[in-house]
C-alpha cells in the first residue's frame, strides 16, 4: 500500500485517498467558445503516458481536499504532490532528478 | 516409532503424543511435525500426485514441500486441505488424511493416469484438449478431469475459526530467524530502535537447529540461538513473532505477515483467533529468508523414500528420526557430504555418494571417504525401483561424451538428492528489486533495491556460516543507521568447524533411457517432467513465462520453490542459451499459501458490509414487511398482510395511496446542505435548472449533469433561506453527488463562498402521500397553515412536526398530494408511529419500495440509474424543460450543445402498452422493430421499468427507444425466449397526465 503525501495533512496510507483523473485538464465551460472537437478532446481524451503523469487525488477519508500529484506510471510511486491551483511542475526536471 | 533414534533431537521425549493419519493411530512426541512423526513410524507414502496419481512421500523438511500435502481437522468446520506435512506441528489427537486418492492411498484407481494414460496428458494438455466441442467444457472436461486431477477437498461447512487483523509499525523488520536474521536482529536491537523479528517456524533458529557441527563463538549452534533469543526477548523494543510468515512485500515497506496462533494446539483457548494477519509498515526491512535446496532431475525421482539431502539431515538431527536405514546420496554439491557424515553418525548406512562432478575433492569429500563412505565421482542416477517406497537406485558413470553408461543397481530405502542451493529471492523480487544472475553461483541474487530493504545471508548467495552471521550483523546495523539508530560496532563472529562448500547443477540429467517412457520430475506438485518442458520448447515456447503456463511448471501451490531453477536450466539447455537469457518468472505474493480467513479477518457475515437500517425498520419488521437491500440500506419492500403475496400487497398499497393515504420511509434519500453567500450561484452551476429566482420556502426539482452532459442525479431542492438550500439526492447517489459538488467547489469554482455538508444521516424522512395526506399531516403540525393557498405543492418550511423541530416539504413522488416530513434522525421512529396514529382514522397504509416504484412509474417519473444509464441527456428522459436555456454556464452545458447530444435517433423515453394487457415485460428486455428479421436482430431500445399497474388495470412499461417520441402510436416487438411480445408505443405517463390530483 502506497504512502501518499497529502499537501495539507502529510503522509498517509493510500486507502485514505481517491483518484480523481488527470490533472490540468480544463473543463469545457459554457462561456468559452470552443469547437466540438476541442470539447470532445477535453472530455474524453487523456494523455496516458509511460512515466511521469499528473493526476488529481482527493484525501477523501481525511481533510477531503483535492490536490494534484506527479506519479511515475512505471514504478507506480508518487514523485511529488502539490496544492490545487499551484502550477504544474516541470516534469523534465523531475525526470532528471529521479534519474540521479 | 521404530525409526526414532534412542536419543537426540529437539523433541520432548517426556511428552508422547497420539495422532492419526488416514484413520490409523500413531505415536509421536511434542516438538514433532506431522512429517517427522510419520517418518519416525516408517511412513513415507503420504500422498498421490496431482496428475498421474503416483505414490509420493515426504520430500523436504519445510514450507517448500511439494508432495506431502494432507488435510487436517477434527471436523469439516475446522478442516484445512493441502497443508504441508513438514510444517504441521503435532498435537495430541491431530487427525490428518491423505488427498487425491480413491478408494485408498495404497490402492488408488487414479494411478491408471500414470501407467496407461500419461501419454495422453502431455505438456499443454489443457490447451490442446479443452478446445471442442464447446459444450464439453462445462459438461465433461471441467467436472470429470478436475475430479480426477487435483488437490484436497474444500470443506463445505463455514469455517468455525476466527481470524483477526492488526496494524503495526516498526523501525526495523527482520524476516527470517535463521543465522542471518538472528544476527541482524541482535545488531539492530542494540541500536535502541524498535525491531520485529518474524519467522515461519514454531522455533526460531532456522538451519542452526539441525547444525551439530559448527561452533559459534565457542558455543554450539543451538546454544548460540538460545542466547540470542534470550537477549532479544529481554529487550522491550523487540517483538518476536514465531509461526509467522511474511507472505507479501507491498509498496513502501508494507509487509503482510500471517501469524498462526492455534493450529498447533490440541485445545485452543476460545479467546485466541486461529490466525492474525499483521500489516506492518517498516522503516527498514532486513530480508534473511535463506535458501532452498534443489532436487536433481533424474527418472523416477519422485518415489516415496526420495528426499532432499538436507531435509534428511534435519530429520535426523532436529527430530531424532531415521528417514531410512540405507541411503544412496546423489549430489552435485558439497553440502551432501555433511549430510552423509551426520547420517552415518546416526547409524544410517550410506551405500554410496554419487557425485555428478568428475573431479570433486576437498575437505568434506576426504572426510566422507575417511569415514569409509563410497564416493562415486562423475556418477548419475538413471532410475529407481520401488512403487510405494524406493528399493533400488541405479547409479551410472557419466561417460566423456556426457551420456550415462550402464547403471549399477544399488539397494536402498532412502535416496537423497542435492542439486545445490537456490537463494530465496521471493520477497526481494516482490519488492520490485532487480535480480541479477550470479554466474559463479548459477543463481539469481538480489541486485538493485527499490524499497528500503537489504538482503542478508543465504538469500543473497552467502553459504559460509561465519560470513552469513557477519552479513546479518552488518545488515541489522545498516538498517538501524538508516532509521537513525545508534550503530552497533561491526562484530567478527568466530565460527569453527566450517568448511567451504560449493557445487550445484541446473536442469535435467543424462540417463540413457527411452525419453518417451521415463518420467523425470521437475515440478513434483504439478507433475511436470523434463520431457514436458522440452516438448514446450519444441512446440515454440521461448520465454519462461510461456513455458511455465504451458507446462504448469511452478504454478502449483508451492509456486515452484523446488522446481523453477531446474526448469530454467532445461529450457536454457534445450535452447542452447545462457540461463539469464531465458528470463525468470515473476514472484508474487503470497510466499506460501495463506487462508482466505486471514484476509477476510472479522469482515464476515454481519460484519462483511455495514447494514444501514431506516428509522421504521423495527416497526416494519413487526408489521411483517419484506425487505430489499438497496446499496447498504435495508428497505421495506412491501407490507404483506396474512394471506397476501407480493402482488396482492402492492396492489392494495397502490390503491390506498391513490384513494386514501399511504406512508413511506424516505429517510434513505441523500441530503446535502448547501450554504453560503454564493449558494444560489453554486447551485446554478451544478444543476441544469435556474435557482436565482426560486423563492425562500419554495422547492424545485433539480437535474444534475456530469461535465459530459449526461444525467448524473436528480432530486428536490428546497430553499430555506437566501443562502441555504436543502438538496436531496437519489438514495444511492449521495456520496457521489457530494464528491462531485466538492470537486467543483474546490477546483473549478473556488471563488464561490459556499460550503457543503452531508446531512443524510441527520434527517429521518416520512413521506405521506394520497388524497387524505393533508388531513393526516395537519394533525401533526399544530397551527401551521397547510392549506393549498398557504402551502402549495413544492413548498418547504421549518416548523414543528410532532412537536419536534423539523422541515416540512410538500412534494410528491406518487402524483398524489404529498408531504415529506423531516425530523432529526433520533426522532424518526417516533415520527413514524405518530404519523401512523394520526392516519389511523383515514386507514393510512404503510407502503414499501415496490409501491413507490409502481406509483412513480404510473406517473412517468424517472429513477436515475433505472431509466438513465450514464448515456442519457435530460431531453432523452423528457427533462428538457428542466434545463435553463438562458444560463451562461452550468456543468454539462457545453457538452449538451454538441450535435450528437440532440440527434433525432437518440434513445428517448417512451411508454409501452403490451398488446395483451396482462403481460408484464421483463425489465432489461430488448426492443426490435421487425420481429421476423434474421438473428442477430437490430435492437432499437430496451425496457427500463415494467410493472402491473393496479390503477390503470393493466401492465405498463417505460422504455428507452431510438427516436422514440416520433414512434408514439407505432407497434414494436420484444423477442423473449417464450415468444415475441408486441407493444404499442405511448406517452410515458399512464395516469393523471395533467397533474390535477397534485392540486387537489
Amino acid at each position: 500500500m502506497l504512502i501518499i503525501n497529502c499537501p495539507y495533512c502529510g503522509a498517509r496510507p493510500e486507502v485514505e485517498f481517491r483518484h480523481a483523473g488527470e490533472a490540468h485538464v480544463a473543463r469545457p465551460a459554457g462561456t468559452e467558445s470552443l469547437t466540438d472537437e476541442e470539447v470532445v478532446d477535453r472530455l474524453y481524451f487523456r494523455s496516458n503516458p509511460k512515466g511521469m503523469t499528473v493526476e488529481r487525488w482527493r484525501h477523501v477519508h481525511g481533510c477531503g481536499r483535492f490536490f494534484n500529484a506527479v506519479r511515475d506510471t512505471v514504478s507506480d510511486f508518487f514523485v511529488t504532490t502539490y496544492k490545487t491551483g499551484e502550477p504544474k511542475p516541470d516534469l523534465e526536471a523531475l525526470k532528471a532528478g529521479a534519474a540521479k | 516409532m521404530s525409526f526414532r533414534k534412542a536419543a537426540g533431537g529437539r523433541i520432548d521425549r517426556n511428552k508422547p503424543i497420539s495422532f492419526s493419519f488416514d484413520g490409523k493411530t500413531y505415536q509421536g512426541y511434542a516438538g514433532d511435525t506431522l512429517a517427522s512423526a510419520l517418518l519416525a513410524n516408517g511412513v513415507h507414502l503420504v500422498g498421490r500426485s496431482f496428475k498421474y496419481h503416483r505414490p509420493r512421500g515426504i520430500l523436504t523438511a519445510g514450507i517448500d514441500e511439494p508432495n506431502a500435502l494432507v488435510g487436517v481437522g477434527k471436523d469439516d468446520a475446522h478442516y484445512t486441505p493441502n497443508l504441508r506435512a513438514p510444517v504441521i506441528e503435532l498435537y495430541d489427537g491431530l487427525k490428518a488424511e491423505s488427498q487425491n486418492r480413491w478408494p485408498s492411498l495404497g490402492f488408488d484407481i487414479g494411478a491408471v493416469n500414470d501407467l496407461l494414460l500419461s501419454r495422453f496428458i502431455p505438456a499443454g494438455f489443457y490447451y490442446k484438449t479443452f478446445m471442442w466441442p464447446k459444450s464439453f467444457w462445462t459438461k465433461v472436461y471441467e467436472p470429470k478431469i478436475r475430479a480426477a486431477a487435483g488437490l484436497g477437498r474444500a470443506p463445505e461447512t463455514p469455517d468455525a475459526a476466527r481470524y483477526t487483523q492488526v496494524y503495526q509499525t516498526t523501525d526495523i523488520l527482520v524476516v527470517g530467524a535463521g543465522p542471518a536474521g538472528l544476527s541482524a536482529a541482535l545488531s539492530a536491537s542494540r541500536s535502541g530502535k524498535r525491531v520485529m523479528l518474524v519467522d515461519e517456524q514454531a522455533e526460531m533458529g532456522g538451519s542452526l537447529l539441525h547444525n551439530l557441527t559448527e561452533v559459534i563463538e565457542g558455543k554450539s549452534a543451538s546454544e548460540w540461538v538460545a542466547d540470542a533469543l534470550t537477549e532479544l526477548k529481554a529487550n522491550p523494543k523487540v517483538t518476536l513473532l514465531p509461526r509467522a510468515t511474511a507472505f507479501g512485500y507491498y509498496p513502501h515497506n508494507f509487509i503482510g505477515i500471517n501469524e498462526r496462533l492455534t493450529d498447533h494446539l490440541a485445545n485452543p483457548p476460545a479467546n485466541l483467533p486461529r490466525e492474525r494477519q499483521w500489516q506492518v509498515r517498516a522503516g527498514e526491512v532486513v530480508i534473511a529468508i535463506g535458501s532452498l535446496e534443489r532436487p536433481l532431475v533424474f527418472p523416477d525421482n519422485d518415489r516415496p523414500g526420495v528426499m532432499m539431502a538436507e531435509a534428511a539431515r534435519a530429520y535426523v538431527n532436529r527430530w531424532g528420526v531415521l528417514p531410512g536405514r540405507r541411503a544412496v546420496i546423489a549430489t552435485a554439491h558439497d553440502s551432501a557430504y555433511r549430510v552423509a557424515l551426520d547420517l552415518k553418525a546416526a547409524g544410517i548406512q550410506i551405500a554410496t555418494i554419487a557425485d555428478l562432478r568428475g573431479d570433486v575433492s576437498g575437505e568434506l569429500v576426504s572426510a566422507a571417504e575417511a569415514a569409509g563412505i563410497r564416493v562415486q565421482r562423475g556418477a548419475v542416477i538413471t532410475g529407481t525401483r520401488g512403487r510405494k517406497r524406493i528399493t533400488q537406485a541405479h547409479v551410472a558413470r557419466i561417460q566423456p561424451n556426457g551420456t550415462a553408461a550402464a547403471p549399477e543397481a544399488i539397494a536402498c530405502d532412502l535416496l537423497l538428492m542435492c542439486g545445490g542451493w537456490t537463494p530465496s529471492v521471493h520477497l526481494f523480487s516482490q519488492s520490485r528489486g532487480k535480480l541479477t544472475f550470479d554466474e559463479a553461483l548459477q543463481a539469481y541474487v538480489p541486485g538493485q533495491s527499490v524499497e528500503k530493504e537489504r538482503s542478508a545471508g543465504a538469500c543473497r548467495g552467502l553459504f559460509d556460516l561465519g560470513a552469513i552471521l557477519e552479513d546479518g550483523w552488518k545488515a541489522g546495523a545498516d538498517a538501524a543507521a538508516a532509521v537513525g539508530g545508534v550503530v552497533a560496532p561491526f562484530r567478527v563472529i568466530d565460527v569453527k568447524g566450517s568448511v567451504k562448500e560449493s557445487g550445484g547443477y541446473l536442469g535435467a540429467l543424462p540417463h540413457g533411457r527411452n525419453v518417451n517412457t521415463v518420467k523425470a520430475f521437475v515440478d513434483f506438485q504439478n507433475d511436470s517432467t523434463a520431457k514436458d518442458i522440452k516438448l514446450a520448447v519444441r512446440e515454440g515456447m521461448r520465454s519462461i513465462e510461456h513455458v511455465k503456463r504451458y507446462t504448469t511448471t511452478g504454478m502449483a501451490t508451492d509456486q515452484g520453490k523446488t522446481s523453477n531453477m531446474n526448469a530454467l536450466g532445461i529450457v536454457a539447455d534445450t535452447l542452447k542459451t545462457p540461463v539469464p537469457a531465458v528470463g525468470l518468472t515473476t514472484f508474487r505474493p503470497p510466499y506460501s499459501p495463506i487462508t482466505f480467513g486471514a484476509f477476510a479477518g472479522l469482515a464476515r457475515g454481519d460484519l462483511f458490509d455495514p447494514l444501514r437500517k431506516t428509522p421504521s425498520h423495527d416497526w416494519a419488521t413487526r408489521a411483517g414487511a419484506a425487505f430489499e437491500p438497496v446499496g447498504q440500506w435495508m428497505r421495506a419492500w412491501y407490507f404483506a398482510r396474512p394471506g397476501e403475496d407480493m402482488h396482492a400487497a402492492v396492489n392494495r398499497e397502490v390503491k390506498a395511496v391513490r384513494s386514501s393515504v399511504g406512508m413511506f420511509d424516505a429517510s434513505t434519500l441523500g441530503k446535502i446542505e448547501v450554504v453560503g453567500p454564493d449558494a444560489a450561484a453554486f447551485m446554478n452551476l451544478l444543476y441544469t435548472n435556474a435557482w436565482t429566482k426560486l423563492g425562500v420556502g419554495k422547492c424545485r426539482y433539480g437535474v444534475m449533469l456530469r461535465e459530459d452532459g449526461f444525467v448524473m442525479d436528480d432530486g428536490v431542492v428546497g430553499r430555506l433561506a437566501e443562502d441555504r438550500f436543502h438538496v436531496t439526492t437519489t438514495t444511492g447517489g449521495a456520496p457521489r453527488v457530494l464528491h462531485h459538488m466538492e470537486d467543483y467547489r474546490q477546483t473549478e469554482f473556488p471563488h464561490l463562498d459556499v460550503w457543503l455538508t452531508s446531512t443524510t444521516e441527520q434527517w429521518a424522512v416520512v413521506a405521506v402521500q394520497g388524497p387524505k395526506a393533508r388531513d393526516v399531516v395537519r394533525k401533526l403540525v399544530g397551527d401551521f397553515d397547510l392549506s393549498k393557498e398557504a402551502f402549495p405543492p413544492m413548498s418547504v418550511a421549518e416548523t414543528a412536526i410532532a412537536c419536534v423541530p423539523g422541515r416540512l416539504f410538500s412534494v410528491s413522488f406518487t402524483g398524489e398530494i404529498g408531504y415529506e416530513l423531516n425530523v432529526p434522525a433520533d426522532y424518526g421512529a417516533a415520527l413514524w408511529e405518530a404519523v401512523f396514529e394520526a392516519g389511523r382514522e383515514f386507514g393510512i397504509t404503510p407502503y414499501g419500495t415496490e409501491t413507490m416504484h409502481v406509483a412513480r412509474a404510473e406517473k412517468g417519473y424517472i429513477i436515475v440509474g433505472q431509466e438513465t444509464d450514464g448515456t442519457a441527456t435530460p431531453d432523452d428522459v423528457g427533462l428538457g424543460w428542466a434545463v435553463g436555456k438562458t444560463k451562461p454556464d452550468f456543468v454539462g452545458k457545453r457538452a449538451l450543445a454538441r450535435p450528437a447530444m440532440s440527434a433525432p435517433d437518440r434513445k428517448q423515453m417512451v411508454g409501452l402498452f403490451t398488446e395483451d394487457p396482462k403481460v408484464v415485460i421483463e425489465e432489461g428486455a430488448q426492443i426490435v422493430l421487425d420481429p421476423n428479421q434474421p438473428v442477430p436482430m437490430k435492437m432499437v431500445g430496451h425496457v427500463t421499468s415494467s410493472y402491473w399497474s393496479p390503477t390503470v388495470g393493466r401492465s405498463i412499461a417505460i422504455a428507452m427507444l431510438r427516436g422514440g417520441r416520433a414512434r408514439i402510436g407505432e407497434t414494436v416487438y420484444i423477442p423473449m425466449p417464450e415468444g415475441t411480445i408486441a407493444a404499442k408505443v405511448v406517452e410515458p405517463a399512464f395516469y393523471d397526465k395533467e397533474g390535477e390530483r397534485l392540486n387537489g
